[in-house]
């Protein structure tokens, strides 16, 4: 019963909170709605017993996509309000198209879950013997230990395009060469000079 | 040395030495080649003789030389071989002497050519290819001959390949033969499917047997050996230039003058007229066959005889008198007398390639001017000339007395004629007694036209010395010039493309002639040598050889080369025909020779009044009959409108359109519409995936009934 | 009502609907494209969990997670670009951005 209730409340908010997201004005609220719309799923991710998931979506998705997101649509200088034209032209067949495709996968599921795969599915207990993170960890670096790395692999070339993408030299900005200065040959790195002893040496010699 | 190493030598001479004077002439130079092929021809000449000599004085018997297997594919079985017998006797006398003088005079005719090499080299090629044809044991043999011919006709026909009237002379030549070439080479495999075999040899013996199978086409039986028959002779048309393949002989004028003398005169377009007499087995049992080369050598020897009353151009005249007595050769052949067409064959060799040869010393002489109404006069500044030109004319007119004697076309002529005479009357031919009527009235034009040639040539009033210096302008007026390697000045600019076979001497003796007066004067001793070498065989060929060919011994001289059916007596009875029938020749004869004379020295200058009054009749003639431009209309304009027809809707529109062309040109407008979805806005790409997913869950839906 | 499987993915398949809508309405404003991108992929990793609990197998939420990193990586390229478009342009309007026309 409270399953139910919980279940209702997350999920309105989810809807309510994407819809708002499409729908705001102003791109800060939009960002805002979005992180939203994420708590209630990760609500929804406990109230199906994967709590390593929620809380990775809250990690990365909040603590990484959103904040990110934030910092881009703060960072960029667009009048927004502009961008906002066209948007009564398009929206009848945007709301017929995605209405029709709804309908269709509403169908679907329900079909799915009554005839078809999922027929006769519960809702898993939680054992009490392995926790959702130690399956998920009995898995992932066994089964699936080939995709992990994948994934690993898919991150680091993201990073790298990332700072491809956005990296500018600026001409006035001190730097290091690093390989110049390995190498740099001795014979410009020193200079030998015989001085007489007792004599010293003046400073215009030394340049 | 055995006479048949003799044989062979003599055969491929000529070969090598086209061969030397093709290859090697620009390097040996000019000299060296005509020596080295005249001298190899002038061997072959003698070796020709010596075959001849033994197989009529002597007793040679017939004899085969297997050289070289050729084909071999089953039944059709075909080997390179020299066939020595009667027929191939003959022939090797004809090609080697007409040849061998031909190459003599060329010496003289062609002394200011540029490629002297190469015309030395391709009279030799032309004639080993003759010799091949002659002495074939098969029918491959014979076809690799009779295209090698063709081959070297076209060569020499075009040797000014400049000349653009040349080079369609010579194209026309060659297509012509073609067409009889088609013929041929069906009759070929008709003879191969009756029979099985394509070896002589073995072929003539069989002929017999099978000559009653018939063949099915269009519901009727028709007998397959008269069609074999009849599809040779469209070979036999195509090569002697009989009626409707005739149209090329005359162009064929274009060549030099020794190549009209020893090809259209003497050795290719007898080519037709051997393969008939060679064929006689198949002739004999194939009657109707025989009624049609009849009928066309009849047809043939009247319409050139009244084209020849009308032309202009001194050659001309002569290639249509060749045609003209090719016709009587046929039709002796069509009416059984096939020893009668040989000795004419045999004879005519010598007087037409002297006429040619004269015609040729007096164009040489008048500095290449070939249109009759501009000479004249001339007998006395071409004496030579004249008195061959005259032994010639006697000749081929057939003068002579019945019972007495007379120059060589009166013994084989009057043969011919008695023969058509004799096979009418003892029923043997059908067509006998048309061929007979014909024979005597051609008999009487070719009387007229042979004496009007010399007429307007050697008497009468020098037209060229009023014209004199204006000669040179009148190249418009001529159907066709004779381009001599010097170059003609004022020539250009008339809108006859006259080009230059060679390049310009400019310390040329005969320069001057063009601008001055023209002096006509005799040709030299190498060119005159061979004009009296035939003169001999013109006067004496007849009287000499009569006997052999025709006469007392005609039995023991073919020894079987020709088949004569058991109810073939034709020759025989030629000799007991009527009196008025020996005679008729000979009134004829007379009776066009008057008729010439009157016109044109009693009454001088009559000729040309009937010609310029240019009536229906005369135009008719002149243009020969109109056949050439019926031809042009039916099958030229036909072809090629067929032909564009095919290219420019066939191929460009159809093949091409939906081939090659359509398809890049629909791929590139359906890629440029498809291109268009690609509109580079993201969000389209966007609705598209939406369209995309809302597509496959419709589907999922409607197929899985979910 | 009892919660079964079809309501978690109806909730599902309505997040996901409002984020192609929010594609196709929003034209001109990258940034909300990308956030609709991201209410998509969370409305898939909603399905796979709730696949993954209902019928017990757990490799549902291991592909969640790769949802999740991928998703995580193309918002950070994503902006990258967006950052990039903006300091060529001065303005992030893409819906006349069609320079990569067929």
């Amino acid at each position: 019963m409270l399953q139910g209730i919980a279940f209702y409340l997350l999920a309105a908010v989810a809807v309510v909170a994407g819809l708002l997201v499409v729908t705001a004005r102003n791109p800060v609220h939009s960002v805002l709605w979005l992180i939203l719309a994420f708590f209630s799923s990760a609500g929804l991710f406990v109230l199906l017993g994967a709590e390593f998931l929620a809380m990775l979506l809250v990690v990365v998705y909040v603590g990484a996509v959103a904040v990110l997101f934030l910092f881009v649509v703060m960072m960029l200088d667009v009048d927004f309000l502009k961008l906002r034209e066209g948007f009564a032209r398009y929206l009848p067949l945007a709301a017929i198209v995605a209405g029709v495709l709804l309908a269709e996968m509403i169908m679907v599921s329900i079909a799915v879950v009554q005839n078809g795969a999922a027929a006769d599915a519960v809702l898993a207990a939680p054992t009490a013997d392995v926790s959702n993170v130690q399956a998920i960890g009995r898995v992932l670096y066994t089964d699936y230990v080939y995709f992990f790395q994948a994934a690993g692999i898919v991150l680091l070339i993201a990073m790298i395009g990332a700072i491809t993408l956005t990296l500018r030299h600026k001409p006035h900005i001190k730097r290091q060469n690093i390989a110049d200065q390995i190498n740099r040959p001795a014979a410009k790195a020193m200079e030998v000079k015989t001085v007489q002893s007792g004599q010293g040496v003046s400073p215009e010699e030394l340049l | 040395m055995t006479l048949q190493t003799l044989v062979i030598l003599g055969v491929f001479a000529p070969l090598l030495g086209a061969a030397i004077a093709g290859f090697f002439g620009r390097r040996i130079g000019n000299i060296p080649s005509q020596a080295v092929t005249t001298g190899l021809l002038f061997f072959s000449c003698a070796v020709a003789w010596t075959v001849f000599g033994q197989w009529t004085w002597g007793h040679l018997e017939p004899f085969t030389i297997r050289l070289a297997p050729f084909i071999n594919v089953g039944d059709f079985q075909s080997a390179w071989s020299i066939r020595i017998d009667a027929l191939s006797a003959t022939m090797l006398i004809v090609v080697t002497s007409v040849s061998s003088l031909v190459h003599l005079y060329s010496w003289g005719y062609m002394a200011e050519d540029d490629s002297r090499p190469r015309f030395f080299a391709y009279l030799s090629l032309f004639t080993f290819m003759m010799l091949a044809l002659v002495t074939a044991a098969d029918f491959m043999q014979i076809f690799f001959g009779w295209e090698g011919v063709g081959l070297a006709s076209y060569l020499l026909i075009g040797f000014w390949f400049k000349k653009p009237t040349a080079s369609a002379a010579a194209i026309k030549a060659f297509v012509v033969n073609r067409v009889g070439d088609f013929g041929f080479v069906l009759g070929i495999m008709t003879i191969f499917w009756m029979y099985g075999t394509i070896e002589f040899a073995e072929l003539f013996p069989m002929i017999g047997e099978r000559a009653g199978t018939t063949w099915e086409f269009l519901g009727v039986q028709w007998s397959a050996l008269d069609l074999a028959g009849f599809l040779l002779f469209i070979g036999a048309m195509g090569k002697s230039a009989q009626f409707f393949l005739h149209t090329w002989l005359p162009d064929a004028m274009e060549g030099p003058t020794p190549v009209s003398a020893l090809i259209h005169a003497a050795t290719m377009v007898t080519a037709g007229v051997y393969m008939v007499c060679l064929l006689s087995p198949i002739y004999e049992h194939a009657p109707g066959a025989a009624q049609i080369i009849a009928i066309i050598g009849a047809i043939t020897a009247l319409f050139a005889a009244t084209v020849g009353l009308t032309q202009n151009d001194i050659k001309r005249v002569i290639a249509y008198s060749t045609c003209s007595q090719l016709g009587y050769m046929f039709f002796a052949a069509g009416v059984g007398a096939y020893q009668a067409a040989m000795f004419h064959l045999f004879t005519h060799a010598f007087f037409k390639a002297l006429l040619f040869l004269g015609a040729g010393s007096v164009i040489h002489g008048m500095h290449h001017e070939q249109d009759m109404r501009k000479m004249g006069g001339l007998w006395k500044l071409l004496p030579v000339t004249y008195a061959v030109m005259t032994i010639g004319t006697i000749a081929i007119t057939g003068l002579g007395v019945p019972g007495v004697g007379g120059f060589a076309g009166f013994y084989s002529k009057d043969s011919i004629i008695e023969s058509a005479f004799a096979s009418a009357a003892s029923g043997h031919s059908a067509v006998g007694m048309f061929a007979f009527f014909v024979g005597i009235i051609a008999a009487g034009l070719t009387a007229y036209y042979s004496w009007r040639l010399v007429f307007m040539t050697f008497h009468n009033k020098p037209v060229w010395k009023e014209e004199g210096a204006h000669h040179a302008d009148d190249h418009a007026t001529h159907a066709q010039l004779e381009t001599h390697s010097e170059p003609l000045p004022d020539a250009d600019d008339h809108g006859h493309a006259v080009a230059h076979a060679g390049n310009g001497h400019d310390d040329h003796a005969h320069d001057d002639h063009h601008h001055g007066p023209l002096h006509p004067h005799e040709s030299p001793w190498v060119m005159l040598v061979p004009l009296l070498a035939l003169s001999v065989g013109a006067v004496a060929a007849g009287f000499v050889f009569a006997p052999f060919f025709i006469g007392h011994h005609e039995h023991e001289f073919w020894r079987g080369a020709i088949f004569v059916g058991a109810h073939n007596h034709v020759l025989h009875e030629s000799h007991d025909v009527p009196t008025w029938v020996k005679w008729s020749p000979l009134i004829l004869t007379l009776i066009g020779t008057a008729f010439a004379y009157w016109i044109y020295v009693a009454r001088e200058g009559m000729g040309r009044r009937m010609a310029e009054r240019d009536g229906i009749v005369y135009r008719f003639l002149y243009n020969k009959w109109w056949f050439d431009e019926l031809y042009d209309f039916v099958f030229v304009r036909g072809f090629r409108a067929v032909g564009n027809f095919f290219w420019k809707v066939g191929d460009v529109k159809i093949i091409d359109g939906l081939g090659p062309n359509g398809a890049a040109w629909a791929s590139l407008k359906s890629a440029a519409r498809l291109a268009k979805i690609q509109s580079g806005y993201v969000y389209h790409y966007a609705f598209v995936m939406l369209l995309g997913v809302a597509g496959l869950l419709t589907f999922a839906i409607l197929a899985w009934g979910a | 009502m009892e919660v079964g499987l079809q309501h978690y993915l109806a909730v599902a398949a309505i997040l996901f609907t409002i984020g192609v809508f929010g594609i196709f309405v929003n034209r001109k404003n990258v940034i909300i494209i990308l956030m609709s991108i991201e209410l998509i992929l969370l409305a898939v990793n909603i399905n796979f969990v709730a696949f993954s609990s209902y019928l017990n197998e757990v490799s549902g939420q291991i592909m969640a997670m790769f949802v999740l990193t991928v998703a995580a990586a193309e918002a950070a390229v994503g902006l990258a670009i967006l950052v990039t478009f903006f300091r060529n342009r001065g303005d992030i309007a893409v819906d006349d951005a069609s320079v990569m026309k067929g």
